[in-house]
């Protein structure tokens, strides 16, 4: 409950930050600071010095620039969850972080910080990865873009390199007509994801005509369902269709706890990825 | 003035906790005051070799780190008693911080006293001790068959204790003339209290008057005196006074006496300064005394009509490492004397061994070996319901005691005084729309989707704790009954002084119900204080629904008192004989001259100036009674749970919860729905989501609210709720006790419904909690998906 | 090595220097003797330590004092309008929304922020609206009750 004892440094720049964590080893950045204080209050995290990058202006804000919405990484989920440029543009994302703990956490919760610490049960990595987004991230070397595919690498573990911050998050943006769905089978303590599957879809008619689904809460990093829609597009797109295709989902090396396994977890990923599937396209116009 | 028993007043605590004026020990603050943090041990089961306190004495803000080698050095006592004996009960020893050996995953090593709580934290990093594990015993039916690791020297093969009730013959000659017979192995699931407000103490020594005072988080401030006293500080009692500020919840988990109040006493009384300790949640979550925790075999004979004629339970009940408080009572006398349950058995017989286990100690939690035993019985029931064919409603009506068979004495020691069953099952029936809800569950059972499912229990329990002399021939080692003093002040309002300390019961509002009733006063004319060893004279505390029946009846006598003495002043006024007094409305009348009559106010002021006056009689107007119920109480009613199982996630959803209960007659009745609904979200929580579950080494996993699922507002639904009132025969009030119904009906009610839900798959039983994984296995290895 | 803080709490200007490591729920209590607010777990899960910052619910307990520069905190004590009680505090008081009181300002303040964004929530609004408050007491079947009868009171 009570933090060990840490030097605190406030950037008001991105470049200020980054020469910061240049100049402490062993230096966290703090925004909301809902992923870093519960583990420096149970001392699982004992950083030597906390950069608050929480008062930089150009980490915040969602905006849509042609095809694409923009989301800085100091957005905070009651944000995107109550956006109507992401409700208008791609409601998937808003959906999954209006599922996110609850108010309180997402009063103060970034999407930067959440998709930095990389819990698995999180609910926005699988609808990120579902939607195709991209990470930016600046360094000392500059500025670079990570396809969310790539840049969950392991548990609790992402591509950013030391010195790096998370300043934004690219979606493109989703026709008006498609549909999506984020379905989250809820840990009854933590609140975490069991299993949470994103999924959108675009149709032709009765067609598939292209889509994304990912699920999270059942691997160390997002699960992949590019197989699925790659089965599913094209093709008239039933419930039966839709079942066949996730029932070849078979995820490697599945999560387990106390609460439920992964033989569990892997059943859950079936079903939660038809439910969400057969939801992304009822909500869809043809 | 219109009656106040019986009317829904608001209550009186609320104005300061909804404005954030309620103090709570942790909110206390005292000139020079300390903070500790205590260091725990990390192994569930191991020896202590060496303890390395240098580092900690010398970090920043440390003032004191003490070990076992401290208390010992002392000359403090330093152990923890145990307040409930049974037959050949094996006692080891519990010393408030371990020196040998540890024996579970909690249980404290040092103390670290600093001058900030954040310091004393970082502190007690510093404390390295060397410890040598040794193997762990967790589960009460594996901890004793002879190949587990030994926790106690005084304990052979970990038994605690090898107790029965029952006629064994009886029970041997039904099963072999039964028709039908039952069994069902079962768990009944570890619970951690979780009391939102974890435990906390502030203990207050001054060495020039050699007195203490320890505020705590305590349901009975003297209990908590008394055994200190007795064994572990080394203070007489009127040199301690213990206090409950407001306290914020319990569950009984506030009960107990444990190690860490003691050892906050402990710094206090060596640093001569004001000591706080708090704890953290996953501090509170370990060595909290945690609830139910049995492994069962149950068997139910019954004849060809359906009729129960024998039960035969066998039962393996975890206490933990040590000897909590009233540990030993609670899977005896709390449980296996429930086993009639509302039915007619002719023969009973239970056994139960208690095991210590490398966990933390187990004890009284809402409910208290009642839930368990009504979980027995109500769940045999069902599976007697469908094995029977007759049905989930007419099984239970065709074993009820009948109305007219009252006092019933059971074949478990106790006689129920009253009851009367069919109805409260007949309304919960009515409630529910039974006949429609039958034939919307067969169209489910039709398709493959969601099922619906119906669930019953009819309970009992045996509350308002409890005629002394028999529990004193049980083993208690303290009476059971209550204490209320009587004040009325000169100007005529009443100040009542209660052992009854409320933790959330809202005592206030309801103890000045009573007076305010009795005495024809508006209530604000009424203070009750309680929780003070300092201003009560005693009191047992509030557990096991007790507070009403016997605090409340205390306080009713008193009142009586002062009547009485009130009317001998009234007539003196009057010149009238005592006998021809009446009291109501406020005044003091001549009986057969109404006109003839002086006012409650100036007969109370009489009794303060004592200038026209009685000369036989002393003056002032107090009253004390010291309470002590003839019998238990015996509350009982009937709950229906309706839910819907996906079958292909295994997840359950509440669709409707019905509790019809009978508390007898009711004071508040709004308050009496708080604790229904209460308990009903604890018992449902047990069902659905709560389980402590430790590891094969002894490690909690599920210590925090991460792991442990404690009920949360959106997967409750709201509950309906009806009474029948059957009041009780033996106490002035006529009440029976509401605290703990809730949580002692509601596991089997949900239970049997998603058992019911699962019928068409052939599952007989699933251990609680239900999560939604137990149930997709359970289907998936039925064969019949 | 202390950190100066300026924030205005309950309509009051508040410096201070502190330690960085200490938490907004420890200055309100231990610093400002503010002890509505209380601590019920270390997960930020039980919500006992709710306060609002510039008028959005927030758990005080995984917030540095430090976060809290510059904003304007509302606690317990602050809700009501001098003497008069906010009605989500007299709600409680009416529909018996609490008994041991311990998990009830931060359920009142969640109850708060979730009634100035969502005027009249249905019954599941107000279950999902305070999921981030934990009581053990209550049964949630009363919380929900005075919830409505304040959201009715404040609409009327």
């Amino acid at each position: 409950m009570y933090p060990a004892k840490f030097e605190y440094v406030r950037a008001s720049s991105v470049a200020e930050a980054i020469g910061l964590l240049g100049q402490h080893e062993d230096a966290k950045l703090i925004a909301g600071g809902h992923s870093l204080i519960p583990m420096m209050k149970l001392r699982l995290a004992q950083p030597a010095t906390v950069i608050d990058i929480g008062g930089i202006a150009e980490l915040k804000g969602i905006a849509k620039n042609g095809n694409t919405v923009r989301i800085g990484s100091l957005t905070r989920h009651v944000e995107i969850a109550s956006s109507k440029v992401l409700h208008q543009h791609c409601p998937l994302l808003a959906e999954a972080a209006a599922e996110i703990g609850d108010a309180q956490v997402r009063n103060r919760g970034t999407i930067g910080g959440n998709i930095a610490h990389a819990d698995p049960g999180s609910d926005l990595p699988a609808a990120l990865c579902a939607l195709g987004a991209t990470i930016h991230l600046r360094g000392p070397a500059g500025e670079r873009a990570v396809a969310a595919t790539d840049f969950f690498v392991d548990l609790l573990t992402t591509d950013l390199g030391a010195g790096e911050v998370v300043v934004a998050v690219e979606v493109e943006a989703l026709s008006e007509k498609s549909g999506s769905c984020y379905l989250k089978f809820e840990n009854p303590a933590s609140g975490y994801a069991v299993v949470g599957a994103a999924a959108w879809v675009a149709l032709d008619g009765k067609r598939l005509a292209h889509g994304g689904l990912a699920w999270n809460g059942v691997t160390a990093t997002p699960l992949s369902g590019a197989a699925v829609i790659k089965a599913l597009t094209g093709n008239e797109f039933t419930d039966a269709a839709i079942e066949a295709a996730c029932a070849a989902v078979e995820p490697t090396d599945p999560l387990g706890d106390v609460y439920a396994s992964g033989e569990y977890r892997a059943h859950l990923t079936q079903v939660y990825g038809r439910r969400a599937l057969q939801a992304a396209r009822d909500r869809a116009k043809p | 003035m219109a009656r106040i028993l019986g009317t829904s007043i608001k209550r009186r605590e609320d104005p300061a906790l909804i404005t954030g004026r309620g103090k709570y020990t942790d909110d206390l603050k005292l000139q020079g005051m300390l903070h500790a943090v205590i260091v725990r041990s990390p192994h569930a089961h191991a020896t202590i070799k060496k303890i390395d306190t240098a580092a900690a004495k010398a970090a920043p803000g440390v003032v004191a780190v003490y070990t076992a080698a401290d208390v010992a050095k002392a000359g403090t006592p330093g152990m923890i008693p145990v307040g409930w004996l049974l037959p050949n009960l094996k006692i080891p020893p519990h010393p408030m911080l371990a020196s040998e050996k540890v024996r579970y995953v909690g249980d404290g090593v040092a103390v670290v006293v600093a001058e900030d709580r954040y310091q004393a934290r970082d502190a007690a990093d510093l404390v390295l001790v060397d410890y040598e594990p040794l193997t762990a015993a967790t589960d009460p039916k594996k901890a004793v068959d002879g190949t587990a690791a030994q926790i106690h020297a005084e304990a052979e093969n970990n038994i605690a204790f090898d107790w029965e009730i029952g006629d064994a013959a009886a029970v041997t000659a039904a099963f072999a003339s039964a028709a039908k017979t039952i069994e069902l192995d079962l768990r009944n699931n570890r619970l951690i209290p979780h009391a939102i407000e974890p435990r906390a103490v502030l203990a207050d020594f001054n060495s020039a008057k050699g007195d203490i005072t320890i505020w705590m988080t305590t349901q009975n401030p003297h209990v908590h005196r008394l055994l200190m006293c007795m064994a572990s500080i080394g203070l007489p009692e009127h040199k301690v006074r213990v206090i409950a500020p407001e306290v914020g919840g319990g569950f009984g988990s506030k009960i107990h006496h444990y190690p860490d109040e003691t050892i906050t006493a402990f710094c206090s009384m060596q640093l001569d300064r004001p000591v706080e300790w708090a704890a953290t949640r996953t501090e509170t979550n370990l060595t909290d005394a945690h609830g139910r925790d049995h492994v069962t075999k149950a068997e139910l004979a019954l004849d060809a009509n359906g009729k129960i004629t024998g039960l035969r339970v066998n039962t393996y009940a975890a206490m933990g490492s040590y000897l909590s408080t009233f540990a030993p009572a609670v899977p005896t006398y709390l449980y296996g004397t429930l086993l009639s349950g509302q039915y007619t058995i002719p023969a009973i017989h239970c056994r139960v061994i208690g095991a210590f286990t490398n966990t933390s100690p187990v004890d009284a939690y809402r409910g208290a070996g009642r839930p368990e035993a009504t979980f027995v019985v109500e769940r045999l029931l069902h599976l007697a319901g469908e094995a029977t064919g007759l049905g989930q409603a007419e099984i239970r009506r065709r074993n009820f005691i009948p109305a007219d068979a009252f006092p019933f004495q059971t074949q478990v020691a106790l006689a129920y005084d009253s009851g009367n069953y069919a109805p409260a099952l007949d309304r919960a029936l009515e409630m529910v729309g039974y006949d429609q809800l039958r034939r919307d569950q067969e169209i489910r059972r039709k398709g493959k989707g969601k099922q619906i499912g119906i669930g019953f229990s009819s309970f009992i329990e045996a509350c308002g704790l409890a005629p002394s002399a028999v529990v004193g021939s049980l083993g208690a080692q303290a009476g059971q009954w209550e204490s209320a003093e009587v004040r009325v002040n000169p100007t005529g309002s009443v100040s009542v002084y209660t052992g009854s300390s409320s933790h959330g019961q809202g005592h206030e509002t309801t103890f000045s119900q009573i007076v305010a009733e009795k005495l024809d006063l508006d209530v604000s004319q009424v203070d009750v204080i309680h929780g003070d060893t300092g201003s009560v004279q005693f009191g047992m505390g509030t557990y096991g629904s007790r507070s009403a029946a016997v605090g409340g009846s205390a306080i009713w006598k008193s009142v009586d008192k002062i009547i009485e003495k009130a009317k001998k002043i009234a007539a003196h006024l009057l010149e009238a004989a005592a006998e021809d007094i009446e009291f109501g409305g406020g005044k003091f009348t001549v009986k057969g001259a109404p006109d003839r009559g002086v006012a409650w106010g100036d007969v109370v002021l009489q009794a303060y100036l004592a200038h026209n006056y009685p000369a036989d009689l002393e003056p002032g107007l107090t009253a004390t009674t010291f309470y002590d119920p003839a019998n238990f109480t015996y509350p009982f009613g009937t709950h229906i749970c309706v839910v819907e199982v996906d079958p292909e996630t295994g997840t359950t959803k509440l669709l409707r919860y019905i509790a019809v209960d009978d508390v007898g007659n009711v004071i508040n009745p709004m308050i009496v729905d708080g604790q229904v609904h209460g308990g009903l979200a604890q018992g449902i929580g047990q069902a659905l989501w709560e389980g402590a579950v430790y590891d094969d080494g002894g490690q909690l996993l599920t210590g925090s609210l991460m792991d442990y699922a404690l009920p949360k507002i959106h997967n409750h639904i709201p509950f309906e709720l009806d009474r029948t009132v059957t009041p009780c025969p033996h106490n002035p009030l006529g009440v029976k006790g509401v605290g703990e119904a809730g949580a002692i009906a509601s596991p089997p009610a949900v239970v049997n419904a998603v058992m019911d839900a699962l019928q068409p798959w052939g599952i007989r039983h699933i251990d609680m909690p239900l999560a939604a994984e137990k149930v997709w296995r359970a289907i998936a290895a039925s064969g019949r998906v | 090595m202390g950190q100066k803080i300026k924030l205005e709490v309950n309509g009051k200007t508040v410096e201070r220097e502190v330690e960085a490591r200490l938490l907004l729920v420890h200055l309100l209590r231990e610093e400002l003797g503010l002890t509505g607010t209380n601590v019920g777990c270390e997960t930020s899960l039980c919500g006992a330590c709710t306060v609002l910052i510039d008028g959005e619910a927030v758990k005080s307990c995984t917030q540095l004092a430090v976060q809290a520069h510059g904003r304007k905190v509302t606690t317990i004590e602050g809700l009501a309008n001098g003497t008069e009680l906010h009605p989500l505090q007299q709600g409680f008081w009416e529909k018996h929304g609490l008994q041991c009181g311990y998990c009830t300002p931060g359920m009142i303040l969640s109850a708060a922020y979730l009634l100035s964004h969502n005027p009249k929530p249905t019954d599941q609004e107000i279950r999902e609206g305070l999921k981030g408050n934990l009581c053990r007491c209550t049964g949630y079947h009363n919380i929900v009750e005075a919830v409505r009868w304040a959201a009715d009171q404040m609409s009327s």
